[in-house]
């Protein structure tokens, strides 16, 4: 093992800020990994609470039904690893003023579920702020077809991307693709702040 | 010329990108265009002319998280 790397690589990720805009079955299970490998600060917002069926993706636990999702989230992220802060905010983002949470982190998360929203965050932080890398997620419904989801980047915009997928409304939502989603977010978001593994 | 999702697609003068997309027979009721790197807000899709030799990315966004 390369000790050097690994202290370098700790280091940078301990000064290193990530913003998560919604904390469903992208967010809590990005937001979760990214707090395993020692990033410094983790900003989380959602309006949502905990339901019963949000369970079968999302990273909560039946006795945080009815919590709040970021004092939950925030909860768990603790027990894994205290060291990470996390700043949270209770709020639903409106448009036009979706961006204020956001201003100071290195790398923006979106994972939103509704594409409209989605659509409408990324267009406003590119637009607001063109130097913040933004990573986002399209294509999230359904099972298998792992090998279709790819990375597209166009400027500072990294998607994770199944161009083929159906929407939500018309498909299933399952831990298996939804995590593998939410972590190609997390692991695009390393990335970007750590540079290409070389 | 253009370069549409890295394929490359006849410039057609005055073309907007609501025109470009119903071209491209993209029928995503929900895209993000970005026109050489610099993204173009939806409501400015009916009006926003493509140049010739742009390179223009459209993501398609689809609901679920």
């Amino acid at each position: 093992m390369n000790k050097q790397k690994i202290e370098k690589i700790k280091e940078k990720l301990r000064n290193s800020s990530i913003g998560i805009a919604g904390l469903g079955g992208l967010g809590s299970n990005a937001a979760v990994t990214l707090a395993r490998t020692g990033l410094g600060r983790l900003v989380l917002v959602d309006y949502d609470v905990v339901e019963k069926s949000n369970l079968n993706r999302q990273y909560y636990f039946l006795d945080q039904v009815g919590m709040k999702k970021t004092d939950a989230l925030k909860e768990n992220i603790t027990r894994i690893n205290p060291d990470v802060i996390v700043e949270t905010h209770d709020l639903k983002l409106i448009k036009g003023a979706m961006d204020g949470f956001f201003k100071d982190v290195d790398v923006v998360i979106e994972a939103l579920d509704n594409a409209e929203i989605k659509t409408a965050f990324i267009e406003e932080i590119m637009l607001k702020h063109p130097d913040k890398p933004i990573v986002g997620a399209s294509g999230v419904a359904g099972y298998g077809h792992s090998d279709r989801v790819q990375t597209i980047k166009s400027g500072n915009l990294y998607m994770c991307y199944d161009e083929h997928a159906r929407s939500s409304d018309d498909d299933v939502l399952m831990a298996p693709r939804v995590c593998l989603m939410a972590n190609w977010e997390a692991n695009l978001a390393i990335e970007i702040l750590l540079g290409e593994d070389k | 010329m253009i370069e549409v999702n890295s394929r490359k697609v006849e410039w057609v003068e005055n073309e907007t990108i609501v025109q470009l997309l119903k071209r491209m027979k993209y029928t995503f009721p929900l895209v993000v265009v970005k026109i050489n790197a610099k993204v173009v807000p939806r409501k400015d899709f009916s009006k926003t002319i493509i140049p010739d030799d742009s390179k223009v990315a459209v993501i398609h966004m689809i609901s679920g998280g």
